[in-house]
């Protein structure tokens, strides 16, 4: 799908590049929040924290120095919307990021790219010199004085964990990308211990739609708890694949049809780390009070065999556990040997239930969100499909 | 290391930390432009890089080991990393590896005799909705199939 064709509500309405910058600075700080909180904007990377909290937190904290943080580490499985928004829509991440700079008083922002993504960086360092030709970067932006911003793009180096805030951040200071414990938050003692925002791309290119349109008019869209709407990238057993972007709300069955998904058993919600819902939820909604997403959705036929989907995700938490704590760590590890012994038909369901018993620990006592998540797709596969799974057979449907 | 080889390089790192600063914050700047050119990052540059940026030499090592994209042993003049992860896995990704392995001789985590690739397998691209993927050095190659893989191959130098 080409920019041209893309249609949205939201964030793929029309948006002129620098417009959200010029509105804010006719604005006060104060109003901006204002209308954040008044649209009720959630964090878009997943975990769904409020942004207008975030922010005032940042705002409020007393330091020369400041930092925002764009986080454009998406290494979920399933998730490529940052991917189109950089690519397409630049204006609408750069312009909210100098938006936030201006609302919390920091001088200096940092798009921290995946290293997977190293191919859009050139196009993004032109984009960023086009900007402060047109003084939308740089000192004194647009006149006002006094307001002073730049963006640096710096590259993660293939750890998906780097998506962490607090992991990020340990990236930036050129350590070993492995979570912080938390308190203190990186709104108080975030990069080099400065008060720091990291904000999911997604959610700093709502926000410059939401200065240009209002906070009642994000509104609209979506839910009472979940406004405006939401970027799903789509992929797997489907006609067209892709980004799509649909209020919050949407059941998760029309968005099925809506991609022309014929013949599913089974769709993941959020990539590796969410959950995977058999036929007979399909009409659940697709909203931070029922199923909260990052965006990632990924579509099986009948045709696929779930044990090994699983038995993928499972490889990939391997992989990807920074090591830092027991229960990740060695937790996955565990779960991937139990999938490969149902996949010989060499289990005992006490030990199995005494695997989803440890993911249920994971998911407590693990310090970040990876092995705090990663137990999850473990636990809702076995449970949703445990017919197809335990028939014997390595989970091949009968084949 | 020649000497002359070994002056060459602390040449480049000063030059790197004259750009990036001296700062442990530049620190992972500075190797994934050492790893761009030279494919990996050598004993002797990590002890350079230690030595400029004021922190020991382990602290260099176990910043490396931590991130898949750097690394302390040479490889292939030219990586190739296929998507395995789930999308990427449904699309026919086991199709391309067994193609490419066939025509380069090598299995996955292998670099040819000639030192021209490295194979690699590569956790999600981001390419999800064109799987399935290749990235070679950074250049990303969406929808292959085993002969397109091929020919793509072929044109690396």
């Amino acid at each position: 799908m080409e920019k041209k064709n893309r249609k949205g509500a939201v964030l793929f309405s029309d948006y002129k590049k620098g417009e959200g910058i010029k509105k804010a600075i006719t604005l006060s700080r104060e109003d901006i929040l204002f209308e954040i909180r008044e649209s009720k904007l959630k964090g878009r990377g997943g975990a769904g924290f409020p942004t207008a909290t975030k922010w005032t937190l940042v705002s409020a904290a007393s330091s020369e120095e400041k930092y925002v943080i764009c986080n454009a580490d998406e290494g979920e499985p399933g998730t490529f919307k940052d991917r189109v928004l950089l690519l397409e829509y630049p204006e609408l991440v750069f312009d909210g990021m100098v938006i936030a700079g201006y609302v919390l008083g920091a001088r200096t922002g940092i798009l921290y790219l995946r290293g997977e993504y190293d191919y859009m960086k050139k196009s993004l360092e032109d984009y960023l010199e086009t900007m402060r030709k047109e003084n939308l970067l740089g000192k004194n932006i647009l006149g006002k004085k006094g307001f002073d911003f730049d963006v640096v793009i710096r590259m993660g180096s293939g750890a998906y964990v780097c998506g962490e805030e607090t992991a990020l951040i340990e990236s930036l200071e050129g350590n070993r990308g492995e979570a912080r414990n938390r308190p203190p938050f990186p709104v108080t003692t975030g990069f080099l211990g400065k008060p720091t925002t990291v904000n999911n791309v997604e959610t700093l290119a709502s926000v410059a739609h939401i200065v240009i349109k209002g906070g009642a008019w994000f509104r609209k869209y979506g839910t009472d708890k979940s406004t405006g709407s939401k970027l799903f990238s789509v992929s797997g057993d489907c006609e067209n694949p892709g980004v799509y972007e649909l209020p919050w709300g949407t059941i998760i069955s029309e968005l099925l049809k809506l991609v022309g998904a014929n013949n599913t058993k089974a769709v993941q919600i959020g990539g590796a780390s969410g959950v995977c819902i058999p036929k007979s939820q399909f009409e659940r909604t697709l909203a931070y009070e029922d199923m909260a997403t990052g965006g990632s959705i990924i579509i099986f036929n009948e045709s696929r065999n779930m044990l090994q989907v699983l038995k993928n995700f499972m490889e990939f938490f391997v992989e990807e556990s920074c090591g830092q704590c027991t229960p990740c760590r060695i937790g996955n590890v565990k779960l991937l040997e139990g999938i490969e012994m149902i996949e010989k038909s060499e289990f005992t369901f006490s030990y199995i239930n005494q695997l989803k018993e440890l993911g249920r620990s994971m998911q407590v006592t693990s310090k970040c969100g990876l092995g705090q998540s990663s137990p999850n797709s473990f636990i809702s596969i076995l449970e949703n499909f445990k017919e197809e799974i335990f028939n014997g057979n390595g989970g091949n449907n009968g084949k | 290391m020649l000497v002359l080889e070994k002056n060459a390089m602390t040449a480049e790192i000063e030059k790197l930390v004259e750009k990036f600063s001296n700062n442990r914050s530049a620190l992972l700047p500075i190797l994934q432009e050492i790893q761009k050119k030279h494919k990996h990052i050598p004993d002797y540059a990590q002890q350079e890089i230690a030595r400029l940026l004021d922190i020991h030499p382990v602290e260099v090592y176990s910043v490396i080991s931590f991130y898949s994209f750097l690394n302390t042993q040479p490889k292939g003049r030219n990586i190739v990393r296929l998507c395995q992860t789930i999308t990427c896995d449904m699309a026919g990704k086991q199709a391309v590896a067994k193609a490419i392995e066939r025509e380069l001789g090598i299995k996955f985590g292998e670099t040819t005799k000639d030192n021209k690739f490295t194979l690699e397998y590569v956790n999600c691209l981001g390419m999800c909705d064109q799987g399935p993927a290749l990235l070679i050095n950074e250049r990303v190659y969406p929808k292959v199939n085993p002969e397109k893989a091929v020919q793509i191959l072929g044109e690396v130098k």
